[in-house]
C-alpha cells in the first residue's frame, strides 16, 4: 500500500519542502562575492585612528606627518566631515522622553568610549594607510570615565553628555491590573536579581563597505556588507544631500549579520564622506579587533523581578525593574532602547496572569553601543521568567513541566493579550510542551539524573517556554517617524523564454531568502523551481522595502512574493484565455504548462506565451495588451506582530570540581506558523541556539575600570566552537498565521531566544543538591565555582 | 629624484619576488615582506574564496593547503610560502578534489553566509585524508579551530559523516 497523497505530491509544490538552496553552490566552490572582496578601479582604502581613552577632550590633531606619506590621499577629522554631512541623532518619537546627543562621522570635540575613530587616513593601500595612522598626533584630555551602571546613576556623578542633567537615555513604565494586591495575597512570592553580560555578533565577515562617490554624475553608488541596503540608500541621500535616486546601494554576500549590520556605523558614513571628498571609491573593511570595538554590542542588563503564586502554583503577578547601559550614543536610526522595550514586554508572555508591572531604565555610559542583535530582547525576559518559574515550582514542588503546563495560556484561548500589551493571534504552548516532554523523554532523563547523582555525576536538565516577535508591522519603528518600512515590494516577469524573474526588496544573508522566495514563486505560479531568478539587495533594480530583520523575510517577503505570482499568474491567464479562446478561470499553470482546470490537459506552454506576447502580439486580438511584468507591495495587516512560540530543553553536567559545564543534549519544538522549508527553517533554528548557548556559557565584552575592552580577540573573547557544541533535536507544531495567505512567521530569533534561559535553569537543577544557585550570564566556571563555595 | 623626501619612504615600500604554485599553476608574486599568505592570495591572486577573519589563526576561514597541509594563511608571510605549492578553495573546487564534500555541504545546508565554508572544506578535506572513518566526536574535535556562526555546526558534522561513509563503501576517494 502506499502513503496517501498530500499536497507535496502535485507537480510544483515547494512550499513544505525541504530543498536545498541554490544559491549556496557559489559560497561552496569559494565564489561568494562579498565586499570585502571587491576590488574598484582606482580604489583607495581607509583605515582610521582609535581613541585610546574611553572618555576625553580633543585638544588637538595634528596630522601634517600623514598627509606627506607617499600613498596617502587624504587625512580627513571630524571637523572636515561634519562640514559635508549632517548628524544624526537615535532617537524614535514613540520613545517619549528619550534623549541622545547629535552624533558625527568623526567626533568633533570629544571621544566617548575607547577605541572610537577620531581620524580617517585614506591610502593606496590599507598598510600605506595604517603606517600614516601612526603619524597622527592627537592631544586628549582626560573627562571623567563613567563605566558601570551604578556609577553612571550616581546622583551629582560624572555626565557623558554635557548639558543634560543626568546619564539616563530613557525611562518607560507598565502597570496592569492589581499588582500590589497580589503580592500582598500571595501564598509565594520568588525573587531574583540577574545580571547579562554584554556580548556581540562576531559575524566571521566584519564589517565592510566601499562607497563610490561620481562627481560628475552627482551619484553615490554603496557596496555595503548589510541586511538594509533601502535604509542606508535613505541615510546617505539625507545626511550627504544626495538626491536619494542618485543613491544606489548594493547589498552582495554578507558573511554573516544578526541584526549587527544594519545600524549607522561611524566609520560607514565617514568613508562616504571620504569618498565624496575625493571622488573616488573607497573601501573599509574592519579588522577584528576594531569589530569589538566598534560594531554594536548587545544585552547588558541587570534585573530585578519578583513572581507571586498562589497556594496551587497559579501565576499571580510579575514585577520588574530593568536596567540597561548601551553606552554613549543611542544607535542610529534605530535606537538603542529597543532591547529594554522588549524585555519589559516580553516578561512572561507564555502565561496567563493579568498583574505586571515593569520599570525600564536606559542609561548611557562610556563604552561602545549597545542596539539591536538577534533576538533583541527575547534572552532576558525569557531567563528571567523561566528561572523564577523554576524557583517557584522548586518552592511548590512542582515538576518544571508541570507548573508550566498548569500556567501557559491555553492553545484554545485565543486570541488574548498580555499584560504588556502585546496581542497574540494564536500560539501553542500546550502542544509544545506535550511533545517537547516525549521527545526528550523527560522521565528517562530524571531517572538517569538521579542516578548518576549517587554516583557525585550531576547532570542538569532545563526547560524554557518562549515567545518570539516576527513580522512587525509599522508599530516597530515608523511610527516613531524612522524612515524603515514595514511594507516589502516585488517585481515579477515572465521572461520571453518562459522563465521568471523575481526582484525582491528581502535580502539574503545565508539563511535562505532567495531560496524561500523562489519556492513561493515556483509554487505558486506552476513552475519547476529552477525556472525561477531570485534577485535581491540592489536598490537601483529591487523595488523599495523593508529588507530582512525581525523575523520578517519569510512572513512578509513571502507573502510579499505570493500576491505578486498570483497577479502575474492571472495576467498569463489573460492572455492564455485568448489565445485559446477559453475563460481563464477555466485554466491553469501546471509545470510550465497551461492547463485545463477541469482535466489537467495541457494546452500550450507558458514559454509560448511569452514568445507571443514579446514577439508576435500582431496575432493576439486587437487592444490587447499583455502584462507579463507585474510589481506587487504587500504591509502586514491586522495584528501588529506575528508572535510565534516554542519551547526548550536542555540537558548538561557540571563538574562541581572544575565548574565546567558539559552541554550534552539541546531540544526546541517551535511553532513558527506555515514552514515553508522545513530544512532552512531547522537550521535557523540550531544557528539561533548555538548562538544562544554562546551567550549562556561564555561570551562576554569584558572591560577594565578605565572603559577599555580587554578582551578583543578571538583568542581572549570565546565563541561557541563545535567541540563544545551538542546535537540539537528539533520538533514542529504550525499554527499558521491568518493574517496573510501565506500563514508564515518568522523563525530567526527563536532559537536565541531561550537557549540561555535553558542552560541557567538546568545549571541551577544541576546545582540543586548543594543549594547553590546561578543568577547571571554568562555561566563561567568561575560562577559555577563561586556558587559551590569553591572558588 | 628630485621632489621626494626620502625619509618618507622606508622599507615597507621594498617588495620581494616570491614564486610559488598555486592550484596547480606556476605563478610569481612581488609581496612587501609583511604581507601574509593570505592578503597575497586575495589581493595578488586575486584568490578571494580563501578568507579572512581574525588574523590570529583562531577561526579557521583562512585555512589553505600549503604543500598538502592544511595552514592558516593569515599565520604565515608570502615570502614564507616560497617555493610552496598552494592550494586553495578554487583549485579543489575546480580539480574536483571535495566535490563530494560540497556536494553533500549543498544537500544539507551546512552553510549559510558561506564565510566560513572554504576553510571548514579544506579542514574536512584535510581531516577524510588523515583519518578514513571519524567519529562524530573526532569530526567536531578536528573542526574545533573552524568558527561558524551561522549553522551551529551539526549540519557541517553531519555532512562529513556522511562523506566518510560514503567515501568507506565506494572504497575510498584520493
Amino acid at each position: 500500500m502506499t502513503a496517501p497523497l498530500t499536497s507535496l505530491d502535485r507537480p510544483n509544490s515547494y512550499i513544505g519542502r525541504s530543498v536545498p538552496r541554490p544559491n549556496a553552490k557559489r559560497l561552496l566552490a569559494g565564489r561568494g562575492r562579498y565586499v570585502s572582496d571587491l576590488r574598484l578601479p582606482r580604489m583607495l582604502y581607509a583605515a582610521f585612528l582609535r581613541s585610546p581613552h574611553a572618555h576625553a577632550k580633543i585638544v588637538s590633531i595634528s596630522t601634517e606627518q600623514a598627509r606627506a606619506v607617499e600613498g596617502v590621499h587624504l587625512v580627513a577629522t571630524g571637523v572636515d566631515l561634519a562640514k559635508i554631512c549632517t548628524p544624526w541623532t537615535g532617537t524614535l518619537d514613540h520613545f517619549k522622553g528619550m534623549t541622545s546627543a547629535p552624533q558625527w562621522p568623526l567626533p568633533v570635540d570629544r571621544v566617548v568610549w575607547a577605541g572610537q575613530a577620531v581620524v580617517a587616513v585614506v591610502a593606496e593601500s590599507r598598510a600605506i594607510a595604517e603606517d600614516a595612522l601612526e603619524l597622527i598626533e592627537v592631544d586628549y584630555e582626560d573627562l571623567p570615565v563613567v563605566v558601570d551602571i551604578d556609577s553612571a546613576r550616581e546622583a551629582g556623578g560624572a555626565l557623558i553628555n554635557p548639558g543634560s542633567v543626568n546619564n539616563t537615555c530613557f525611562r518607560s513604565q507598565l502597570d496592569n491590573g492589581t499588582v500590589d494586591d497580589a503580592f500582598a495575597h500571595a501564598a509565594h512570592v520568588v525573587e531574583e536579581e540577574f545580571t547579562f553580560g554584554r556580548h556581540t555578533a562576531v559575524t566571521l565577515e566584519p564589517r565592510a563597505i566601499v562607497a563610490d562617490y561620481d562627481p560628475a554624475d552627482g551619484a553615490l553608488t554603496v557596496h555595503h556588507g548589510t541586511q538594509t541596503p533601502y535604509q542606508f540608500q535613505d541615510l546617505y541621500s539625507r545626511h550627504y544631500n544626495i538626491p536619494e535616486a542618485r543613491v544606489r546601494v548594493i547589498a552582495t554576500d554578507i558573511g554573516g549579520s544578526f541584526g549587527m549590520k544594519l545600524h549607522v556605523y561611524h566609520e560607514d558614513m565617514a568613508v562616504v564622506g571620504l569618498s565624496i571628498l575625493l571622488g573616488r571609491p573607497v573601501k573599509y573593511v574592519a579588522d577584528r579587533m576594531e569589530s569589538f570595538v566598534s560594531d554594536i554590542h548587545a544585552r547588558d542588563h541587570r534585573v530585578r523581578a519578583r513572581m507571586a503564586l498562589d497556594a496551587e502554583g497559579e501565576i499571580l503577578a510579575m514585577e520588574v525593574e530593568d536596567l540597561t547601559a548601551i553606552g554613549a550614543f543611542s544607535t542610529y536610526p534605530r535606537t538603542s532602547v529597543v532591547e529594554g522595550n522588549q524585555v519589559i514586554r516580553l516578561m512572561g508572555a507564555p502565561y496567563r496572569f493579568k498583574n505586571y508591572r515593569a520599570t525600564l531604565e536606559v542609561i548611557f555610559q562610556n563604552k561602545v553601543q549597545t542596539s539591536q542583535y538577534r533576538a533583541v530582547g527575547h534572552p532576558i525576559a525569557c531567563a528571567v521568567t523561566e528561572r523564577l518559574v523554576d524557583m517557584a515550582a522548586a518552592k511548590l514542588r512542582l515538576d518544571p513541566f508541570a507548573i508550566r503546563a498548569q500556567n501557559v495560556i491555553p492553545d484554545d484561548a485565543y486570541p488574548q493579550t498580555s499584560p504588556t500589551g502585546y496581542r497574540f493571534e494564536a500560539l501553542s504552548h500546550q502542544a509544545c510542551l506535550t511533545r517537547l516532554h516525549e521527545m526528550m523523554d523527560y522521565d528517562g532523563l530524571r531517572a538517569k539524573q538521579a542516578d548518576l547523582r549517587k554516583r557525585g555525576i550531576y547532570r542538569g536538565i532545563g526547560i524554557a517556554t518562549f515567545v518570539e516577535i516576527t513580522n512587525p508591522s509599522p508599530a516597530f519603528y515608523g511610527v516613531g517617524g524612522a524612515r524603515i518600512s514595514s511594507q516589502d515590494g516585488a517585481i515579477l516577469n515572465l521572461t520571453p523564454s518562459g522563465e521568471v524573474r523575481c526582484l525582491i526588496s528581502v535580502t539574503e544573508q545565508g539563511q535562505g531568502t532567495e531560496a524561500i522566495i523562489s519556492q513561493i514563486v515556483a509554487d505558486q505560479l506552476g513552475l519547476a523551481q529552477d525556472h525561477v531568478k531570485v534577485i535581491t539587495g540592489d536598490t537601483e533594480v529591487t523595488p523599495h522595502g523593508g529588507a530582512t530583520w525581525a523575523c520578517r523575510g519569510a512572513g512578509i517577503g513571502g507573502e510579499t512574493a505570493l500576491q505578486a505570482t498570483r497577479a502575474l499568474k492571472r495576467n498569463i491567464l489573460e492572455i492564455a484565455a485568448l489565445i485559446l479562446q477559453e475563460q481563464p478561470s477555466a485554466l491553469d499553470i501546471v509545470d510550465g504548462q497551461v492547463v485545463d482546470t477541469a482535466t489537467r490537459n495541457q494546452r500550450i506552454p507558458i514559454s509560448e506565451i511569452a514568445r507571443i506576447a514579446y514577439f508576435r502580439s500582431d496575432t493576439l486580438p486587437p487592444g490587447t495588451q499583455a502584462q507579463l511584468t507585474v510589481s506587487h507591495h504587500f504591509a502586514p495587516q491586522g495584528y501588529p506582530f506575528a508572535f510565534t512560540n516554542g519551547i526548550q530543553g536542555c540537558l548538561l553536567e557540571v563538574d562541581v570540581e572544575t565548574g565546567l559545564i558539559r552541554l550534552l543534549k539541546h531540544f526546541i519544538v517551535e511553532d513558527c506558523g506555515r514552514v515553508i522549508n522545513p530544512m532552512l527553517v531547522d537550521e535557523q533554528l540550531r544557528g539561533g541556539i548555538v548562538q544562544g548557548l554562546g551567550a549562556a556559557l561564555f561570551e562576554e565584552c569584558r572591560y577594565s575600570d578605565t572603559g577599555q575592552l580587554v578582551n578583543g580577540s578571538l583568542a581572549d573573547y570565546l565563541v561557541p566552537m563545535p567541540m563544545e557544541m551538542p546535537d540539537i533535536v528539533i520538533g514542529h507544531v504550525e499554527t499558521p498565521t491568518a493574517d496573510t495567505e501565506l500563514g508564515a512567521k518568522g523563525v530567526g530569533e527563536a532559537g536565541t531566544a531561550a537557549a540561555s534561559a535553558c542552560v541557567l535553569n538546568a545549571v541551577n537543577d544541576a546545582l540543586a543538591p548543594f543549594g547553590a544557585t546561578i543568577n547571571s550570564i554568562p555561566i563561567t566556571p568561575m560562577k559555577v565555582l563561586t556558587a559551590l563555595k569553591r572558588f | 629624484m628630485s621632489g621626494i623626501d626620502d625619509s618618507l619612504l622606508n622599507e615597507a615600500d621594498e617588495t620581494v619576488r616570491v614564486r610559488l604554485i598555486v592550484n596547480g599553476r606556476k605563478v610569481a608574486c612581488e609581496v612587501a615582506p609583511r604581507e601574509t599568505l593570505v592578503d597575497c592570495l586575495r589581493d595578488s591572486l586575486e584568490l578571494t574564496g580563501t578568507h579572512a577573519g581574525c588574523e590570529m589563526g583562531a577561526c579557521g576561514a583562512c585555512l589553505v593547503q600549503l604543500d598538502g597541509r592544511a595552514v592558516h594563511s593569515c599565520l604565515i608571510f608570502a615570502v614564507q610560502a616560497d617555493g610552496a605549492t598552494v592550494d586553495t578553495i578554487e583549485g579543489l573546487s575546480e580539480r574536483g578534489a571535495i566535490a563530494d564534500l560540497q556536494a553533500e555541504f549543498h544537500r544539507r545546508n551546512a552553510l549559510q553566509c558561506g564565510f566560513c565554508t572554504p576553510g571548514m572544506l579544506v579542514n574536512a578535506h584535510e581531516l577524510l585524508s588523515q583519518v578514513t572513518q571519524p567519529s562524530r566526536e573526532e569530526i567536531r574535535d578536528a573542526l574545533s579551530g573552524n568558527y561558524c556562526r551561522c549553522t551551529g555546526y551539526e549540519a557541517i558534522v553531519d555532512a562529513i559523516d556522511a562523506v566518510a561513509k560514503a567515501r568507506g563503501t565506494s572504497g575510498g576517494v584520493t
